[in-house]
This record gives C-alpha cells, structure tokens and sequence, in this order.
C-alpha cells in the first residue's frame, strides 16, 4: 500500500478476514486488525511524516506452532483449511522504505501522563504476543538495507 | 465518516458515524474545537454509530477532553460499542473520560 490514511480501512478488512479464517474469534480479529492500523499509523506519521508516496508492505502467514515459525509454503491462497483448519496463530510483517529509527528507542509511553498521541506501540503491545522492529536488512540485489521492518505474532492460545 | 452536531439549549451534541481512524479523526477534532468553542456547559459525544476507533480518534476526544476542562465544560462520551470501549480501556482511559451506555444517561447528568 502507499503511506496513505485512506488504505487503512482495506488492509483492516483484510487481515481481519485472514484471522477469522486462522481460526481467531471475532473480537480477536478486531483487535489485530487494530494493532496493524495502529502499527501503519505509525509508519505512515513517524516514518513517512505523512508523505503520501512511501510505499508499505504487510506480509501475512499462518503460524504453525508454538516457537512461532510461520510456514513459508502455506501461503494464504493455498487450501488452508484442507490439511490445516485452525492455524496456532498469525504473523504479520510491516516493512517500509522510511528513514530508519532505533529499534530500541520505539517503545509506549506513560500511560499515566494524560495526553493525546503515543498510544500506537502500547496497542500493540498490548493485543499482540510478540512486537519485534529491526532495520530492513540488505536486498537480494545486495543493496543496502533501508526502511524499517516491524514483525508481530498473535497465538490463538493466547486468545 | 460522517459528523452531525446538534445544540439544544447550553448543551451540545456531536453524534459520529463510521470508522474514527487516522483518515477521518481530523473532521471529528474539527468539529470538537468548533462545538467546545462556545464553550456550552455540557458536550455529548454520540458515538453509537462508531464501529471501529483506533488510537488517532483517541487522541482527538483527549484533546477535546483538555480543551472542554479548559472551557469549564462537561465532556460526555455516550453508546460506545464494546470493540470501541475496548480501546479506551487498553489505553486506560476508560476511567478518565466521563462514559455513559446512551444518550439519556448522557442528558441526564
């Protein structure tokens, strides 16, 4: 998608679909879709600062098991539910080409302190199992690694 | 999304329909500082026909909560669905906002 407020609503239709089709509930599936709206917010205000053209991936794959390794040919189009009807979980990967932060220096705010903004990574961290962000390391090409990559993992165990 | 806003005597009402996201919140904080301006002695928020809130929505009625307390009025948020509550309560606002379950317990405080 572009770094546009206006894609939001598709991609939280999508993944919430994708997750009610791994088998999550349907008030988990809001919430995940919230955590990634959040999670694109972000992208789209911090690392974009609102450009419209910037460019956002977000990959989706079904988590297999309990350490949280997706399964890289079970994609979402395959006959899921055939050898597979509830996966363990969803794992949903945001990158950008964005100006790369710090990881360590993206993390909630006090929630004491009343005030608006800076409630996106505490969402996420809140609803979803695992929140990693890491640079974007070298392409295939061998180009320098650029942007940001945000992995999440949510467990339906975790439900 | 779609805002309406109403005035019946010193109170104000801001009723909201659709998605509050980061692509609609901007119309919502426009019309929170328009009705706050006047400073009426009560500003009720509808927001029974709001599905979906992400943090960007937030944000906006945490403004219109500062600016209301500065204007010495009473902010009310009034018929929001369990899925907007919810993030209100990951936000732990839910204790810091005035919240009623609908527009006559809003009228009525």
């Amino acid at each position: 998608m572009f770094s546009q407020p206006r894609y939001l609503s598709g991609v939280r239709s999508l993944v919430s679909a994708v997750a009610q089709r791994l088998g999550f509930d349907e008030s988990a599936c809001g919430q995940i879709a919230l955590a990634v709206d959040e999670a694109l917010c972000n992208v789209i205000r911090h690392g974009y600062q609102r450009s419209p053209a910037g460019t956002i991936w977000v990959k989706i794959w079904p988590v297999d098991d309990e350490a949280g390794e997706h399964c890289e040919g079970a994609a979402l189009d395959a006959p899921l539910d055939q050898h597979r009807p509830r996966a363990g979980g969803i794992r949903i990967v945001i990158e950008d080409l964005a100006q790369q932060v710090d990881p360590e220096a993206i993390r909630s705010r006090d929630l004491e302190e009343v005030r608006p903004g800076g409630l996106g990574v505490h969402i996420m961290k809140e609803i979803m199992d695992e929140v990693r962000f890491e640079h974007r390391g070298p392409d295939e090409t061998g180009e320098r690694g650029r942007g940001m990559r945000l992995t999440m993992v949510k467990r339906r165990s975790s439900e | 999304m779609e805002v309406r806003a109403e005035q019946s005597g010193s109170v104000s009402i801001v009723a909201v329909e659709g998605d509050v996201d980061l692509n609609s919140s901007r119309s919502l904080q426009t019309q929170l500082r328009e009705s706050l301006g006047s400073a009426p002695d009560k500003l009720i928020v509808d927001l029974s026909g709001v599905p979906y809130m992400d943090s960007s929505g937030v944000a906006t009625l945490v403004e219109a909560m500062q600016l209301a307390r500065k204007k010495d009025t009473k902010l009310v948020l009034c018929a929001m669905s369990d899925k907007v509550q919810s993030i209100f309560e990951i936000a732990r606002l839910d204790k810091v906002f005035t919240i009623v379950p609908d527009r006559a317990g809003a009228e009525a405080i």
